[in-house]
């Protein structure tokens, strides 16, 4: 019995880790949505725009299950084309990284490109005046305002995310719902279980949220707040 | 690409199925979850300060951890508690939890009920505090005061952000494929990749239905919107 807690309790370093690289995935992907959005150039404007409707059109499950197995296909046909007949499995970290980043991307989009829209203007036109590059501006005024326009709705984004690693564990990763659900097929008491890796789940969250509440604070010195 | 086998009538038959199973699931679990929500809500809101810690942890646990674990511990966890395995054979409404359908609306209105409990709570908590001296000094009572000014415009200020949770609802009954022998768009595409090996046009249909029930649900609030807030929005003239 104690073993199968100990290896559900090993699985959340899995289920953090599939998080936090799906988080980077997606910030990454954010930024490039909101740059191509805020951009002014219809082509770039229109791919971000279909980017972000479809993604938050699709239930997350149905994109995992096609880039996995779709993709475990596309692959090796591709191989079969290019005359190698070695096989390649898609491993299911990286194809739950990919499609958590991928769809949580679609989300920290709008997010980003709120916050970008935030920023009084004039704050990069004195930046310009004082003869800063365009990247100097980014980086030394826009970035550190944006951070803060865009915590919210980042915190939001980044506990849905963690809640959705859970579904990994139907294609087959090993993570926490993954190791709960085995061992409560082994052992014939799935409540516990299920009830423990809740509680998991609900640490993380919470230990999330007080953190970006920390980092909210520090963003926010200096920032009148509005007493109703 | 091998578009013809989705279009087979056993196979357009089964997704068929699915989108009734999805639709069913989807509007069962908002009407059942949507009064909860109401409940919760007013007890959120309430002056009872025992009830309010109790919907307050209770919508914080529900939005912390992941609806799968929920479905699991619905469908998988409860039936190992003797408590109701003594039950569930015979006495009524304890034998339908060996119902996949019953588990996983249950699950799916416990969910909702979390999310939309916590909107309401805070639409609540944002009526203007002069409508509310206004109605008081016309003499109505507190239940009155709730009935007639509070919840009208709570609950059209909750649209928009209650249109966001209707949608996220729908993709989340894709979760329903989780549970054995449920039969929804996502299981009925999982059954064609499996018989066909052709994921991507099995979860492509998927995701094209989703797609267009999304439109649809986003038209749909949309258009209420325009008739409902009307009166929110800024003057033309």
């Amino acid at each position: 019995m104690n073993a199968y807690y100990l290896a559900i309790l090993q699985g959340s370093v899995m289920t953090v880790g599939v998080s936090l690289a799906a988080l980077l995935v997606s910030i990454i992907l954010g930024l490039a949505g909101a740059a191509a959005k805020l951009s002014e150039r219809p082509v770039l404007v229109a791919l971000a725009t279909v980017y972000t409707t479809l993604i938050r059109g699709i239930p997350e499950l149905v994109l995992m299950l096609l880039i996995f197995y779709g993709g475990s296909i596309g692959l090796n046909h591709l191989m079969e084309l290019l005359g190698s007949d070695t096989v390649i499995d898609i491993n299911p970290f990286v194809a739950g990284v990919l499609t958590i980043g991928f769809i949580y991307g679609a989300f920290m989009t709008e997010t980003f490109r709120g916050a970008m829209l935030a920023i009084p203007p004039g704050q990069a036109e004195a930046a310009w005046a004082f003869g800063m590059s365009r990247s100097q501006t980014f980086l030394r005024i826009t970035a550190p305002q944006m951070v803060r326009y865009a915590l919210p709705g980042f915190t939001n984004n980044w506990l849905v995310l963690i809640k959705a690693t859970a579904l990994v564990s139907l294609i087959g990763l090993q993570e926490m719902t993954y190791l709960a659900k085995q061992a409560s097929a082994a052992t014939r008491s799935p409540f516990v279980f299920f009830l423990f890796t809740a509680a998991l789940f609900l640490i993380y969250t919470t230990v999330s949220l007080f953190a970006l509440k920390k980092l909210n604070a520090r963003f926010s010195l200096g920032t009148q707040r509005v007493q109703l | 690409m091998n578009w013809a086998v989705i279009f087979e009538p056993q196979n357009l038959a089964l997704y068929g199925t699915g989108i009734l199973t999805t639709l069913g699931l989807l509007f069962s679990s908002l009407a059942v979850g949507g009064v909860m929500a109401l409940l919760f809500a007013l007890a959120l809101t309430g002056p009872i300060a025992s009830l309010r810690w109790i919907v307050g942890a209770y919508t914080y646990v529900i939005r912390g951890t992941p609806l799968l674990i929920q479905v699991y511990l619905i469908y998988y966890g409860l039936g190992q508690l003797e408590w109701i395995q003594a039950r569930w054979d015979s006495v009524w409404p304890w034998t339908h939890f060996k119902e996949p359908f019953f588990c996983a609306l249950l699950a799916f209105s416990l969910n909702t009920a979390g999310y939309t409990a916590e909107m309401l709570a805070g639409a609540i908590r944002e009526t203007s505090a002069g409508e509310i001296e206004a109605a008081q000094s016309f003499g109505m009572s507190r239940f009155k005061v709730l009935l007639h000014i509070v919840l009208p415009s709570a609950l059209r200020r909750t649209l928009p952000a209650y249109s966001n949770e209707v949608v996220m609802m729908l993709h989340s009954t894709s979760l329903a494929s989780a549970v054995p022998s449920m039969l929804d768009v996502t299981a009925a595409a999982s059954r064609i990749y499996s018989d066909y090996y052709l994921p991507f046009e099995a979860y492509l249909a998927a995701a094209s239905i989703y797609l267009t029930a999304s439109f649809c649900l986003i038209g749909f609030f949309k258009f209420s919107e325009g008739h409902l807030l009307a009166y929110l929005a800024p003057r033309k003239h």
